[in-house]
């Protein structure tokens, strides 16, 4: 069946585990995803520091900080181009992440994978990130067989936009997915466009829910501008992943608060539309609750949004300061070698 | 010692299916996937019993997905299993090239040296059987253009088996190609454990005049047209390449060095395929010693004609490359 998450009560904080402790660790993680992406966008449209596609995640920010959070620090992700969030969410070190972006051999992947890749970093899990829309899907099957034919505790979480749902690598993917019954979380990020297309010109179903149901697959419908939800409906997902290895599905309903690319200024959406969104912000929001329920204080936030702006600073002054890999060197990085 | 080394005669199909058993034995993380490989035992019998003997967690059929075939094994190949993939044909690879080409093979590269994706991919070619054009086609040229991919190819049981050993090994992804027609040919195969390096091209044969370089099959019929053309007088040199990635060109410039002459026989088309990337190569650093223009035997730029007799007209074979060889030498 269908579920739909509703609103988290404060009763569900100490049923889930979400200590103040914890609260206060997804928000700074929240405001560390929305703050690197506007010092990206900084660093690409007013200084021109930044060349390429860059695709932010800015308004989808509770998804994956929501996700990684209920995650254990041992489960793998498989992830996306738009996958700046999800790598800063899985704890890769927002330094290496910025070098990456600058293309030096200081970053994860040495320079040579580049925005749409930055979510590559095994050593915490972060272990794949795709540029080819619905591609992981297969991928992440795979890497759930492998944890459950090793009889791994840990779980596979995979990340894709709503554009993925109409690609053939989905449909395979969930397919083997639900008949194979591997322990992966699915986590389609609802943000209304792929590109400019919106959703109801490119999915002929009712909802993208209802087509992942029609793979006989749990699946759960949740405010993605809702960390809490996101939270929970991970916990329970993830649960049952390791308990049974059932599968999960999320429909994560959000929408990015920029255009697809940094170069994008999204104009082909109704303004309307736009504000609609922008007033549920995601991290306002949260700290709004964070506030009513007595977790933190106003000065507490601020002081949190000052010390990640300076390790956003510090990770830009560490990614200027690196070199790129020296051309003749590239050639290594082709082949593994034997072990 | 040659001596003691026990042979017998085994099919390719056979050579195949021990090469994935004995490394079934040998590391408990080697994993078949594909269609049709385990209750039906494989459209050509190479996974024949091993559902039996491994059970279906290590012997997985799968749906008709091709995508998901390829990018599963990628998936597995990332957490430390070794997934030998089958699809069925080489026409199916298209549906599967964005996991193939665009993840497996550019993932080393691309983590930055953080990931690798030790799998394989074995499929085969069916041209000469009558399958029509789109259960055909040999296209090994496609996949020489993907950095981070190994190409394999094997001529005989000895190699089918020796070859795919090393493959399961090597810590990259590996497309293995296999032929159709040779499955059920036979060949002597040592009863002992073997392997075949990657990169090194065989010497099938030696000779004087002409350096011959076959792929696949056509390796038989290069044997052949070298037993024929001796008959006229002409001394050919027959090479095996094995793998055309990497690639073991050193070992055709020698024989090129000798021969002076260059015919390279392969199932593929002629256009923008193997031959001509071994010639435009071998130009490059040995010109001086050809006496002849390099020539191709290769297949017209045609999708392949059903028709058997057609067919027949279609495929490269021993007597055109005699007839190439004859009027490169000049007799």
């Amino acid at each position: 069946m269908t579920t739909t998450i509703q609103e988290v009560s404060q009763k569900d904080f100490s049923n889930y585990g979400l200590t103040a402790e914890k609260l206060t660790y997804m928000l700074r993680k929240m405001v560390l995803l929305r703050k690197f992406e506007e010092k990206i966008e900084e660093l690409f449209l007013v200084k021109g520091a930044l060349i390429g596609p860059s695709h932010l995640y800015l308004g989808q920010e509770a998804i994956a900080v929501g996700a990684m959070t209920a995650l254990d620090p041992n489960d793998l992700t498989v992830t996306t181009y738009r996958g700046h969030g999800h790598a800063l969410a899985k704890d890769v070190p927002p330094n290496l992440c910025m070098a990456e972006l600058f293309g030096k051999s200081t970053g994860n992947c040495k320079g040579l994978g580049g925005s749409m890749h930055v979510a590559i970093y095994p050593k915490t899990g972060s272990l794949y990130a795709t540029a080819i829309v619905g591609s992981g899907i297969p991928i992440a099957a795979g890497v759930g067989f492998g944890l459950k034919h090793k009889k791994s505790q840990n779980i596979v979480a995979t990340f894709f936009g709503d554009g993925a749902v109409n690609t053939g690598a989905f449909h395979e993917g969930m397919n083997l997915i639900a008949l194979w019954k591997l322990p992966v979380l699915l986590y389609c990020e609802n943000n209304q466009y792929a590109m400019s297309t919106p959703v109801s010109k490119a999915v002929s179903s009712r909802s993208i829910a209802e087509r992942a149901r029609a793979y006989n697959m749990e699946t759960v419908v949740v405010n993605g501008n809702d960390v809490l939800s996101v939270y929970v409906a991970t916990k329970d997902a993830a649960k049952r992943a390791r308990t049974s290895s059932q599968p999960t599905f999320f429909e994560c309903i959000t929408y990015k608060m920029k255009g697809h690319g940094v170069y994008d200024k999204g104009e082909y959406r109704p303004r309307e539309e736009v504000e609609k969104w922008l007033a549920k912000d995601p991290i306002k929001t949260f700290e709004k609750r964070l506030i009513d329920e007595k977790v933190l204080t106003e000065n507490t936030i601020q002081e949190i949004k000052q010390s990640v702006q300076k390790e956003i600073e510090d990770a830009v002054k560490f990614a200027t300061e690196g070199t790129a890999l020296p051309f003749d060197e590239i050639l290594n990085y082709v082949y593994a070698g034997d072990d | 010692m040659q001596e003691t080394i026990k042979l017998r005669e085994l099919s390719y199909a056979d050579a195949l299916r021990e090469a994935l058993r004995e490394e079934m034995l040998r590391d408990p993380n080697v994993i078949l996937l594909g269609e049709e490989i385990g209750v039906f035992n494989g459209v050509y019998k190479a996974t024949r019993g091993l559902l039996d003997e491994f059970g279906p967690e290590r012997v997985k059929d799968t749906p008709i997905s091709e995508i998901v075939i390829a990018g599963a094994a990628v998936g597995m190949a990332l957490v430390g299993l070794k997934p030998v993939a089958e699809i069925m044909y080489m026409d199916f690879l298209p549906i599967c090239m964005d996991q193939l080409c665009t993840q497996a093979a550019k993932m080393r590269f691309m983590s930055g040296g953080q990931l690798k994706v030790p799998m394989v991919l074995r499929t085969q070619y069916s041209l000469g059987r009558q399958h029509g054009s789109q259960h055909s086609q040999f296209t090994p040229a496609w996949f020489m253009q993907v950095p981070g991919l190994k190409v394999v190819t094997a001529a005989t049981p000895y190699d089918a088996k020796g070859l795919l050993k090393t493959a399961i090994r090597d810590n990259n992804p590996v497309l293995f190609l296999e032929c159709g027609l040779l499955y059920r040919t036979k060949g002597p195969v040592p009863e002992e454990e073997y392997t075949i390096p990657f990169g090194k091209a065989e010497i099938k044969r030696k000779g004087e005049d002409v350096t011959i370089v076959g792929i696949s099959r056509v390796v038989g019929e290069a044997i052949t047209a070298a037993t024929k053309l001796e008959e006229k007088g002409i001394s050919a040199e027959v090479i095996d390449v094995r793998t055309l990635q990497p690639l073991d060109i050193e070992t055709i410039i020698e024989s090129v060095k000798r021969t002076s002459r260059l015919i390279i026989a392969c199932d593929d088309i002629r256009t923008g395929g193997v031959g001509a990337e071994i010639s435009a190569t071998v130009q490059e650093s040995a010109f001086g010693y050809l006496d002849a223009p390099i020539q191709r035997v290769a297949c017209a730029l045609t999708p392949i004609p059903f028709s058997p007799p057609l067919e027949h007209l279609y495929m490269p074979n021993a007597d055109r490359i005699i007839e190439t060889a004859t009027n490169m030498i000049g007799k």
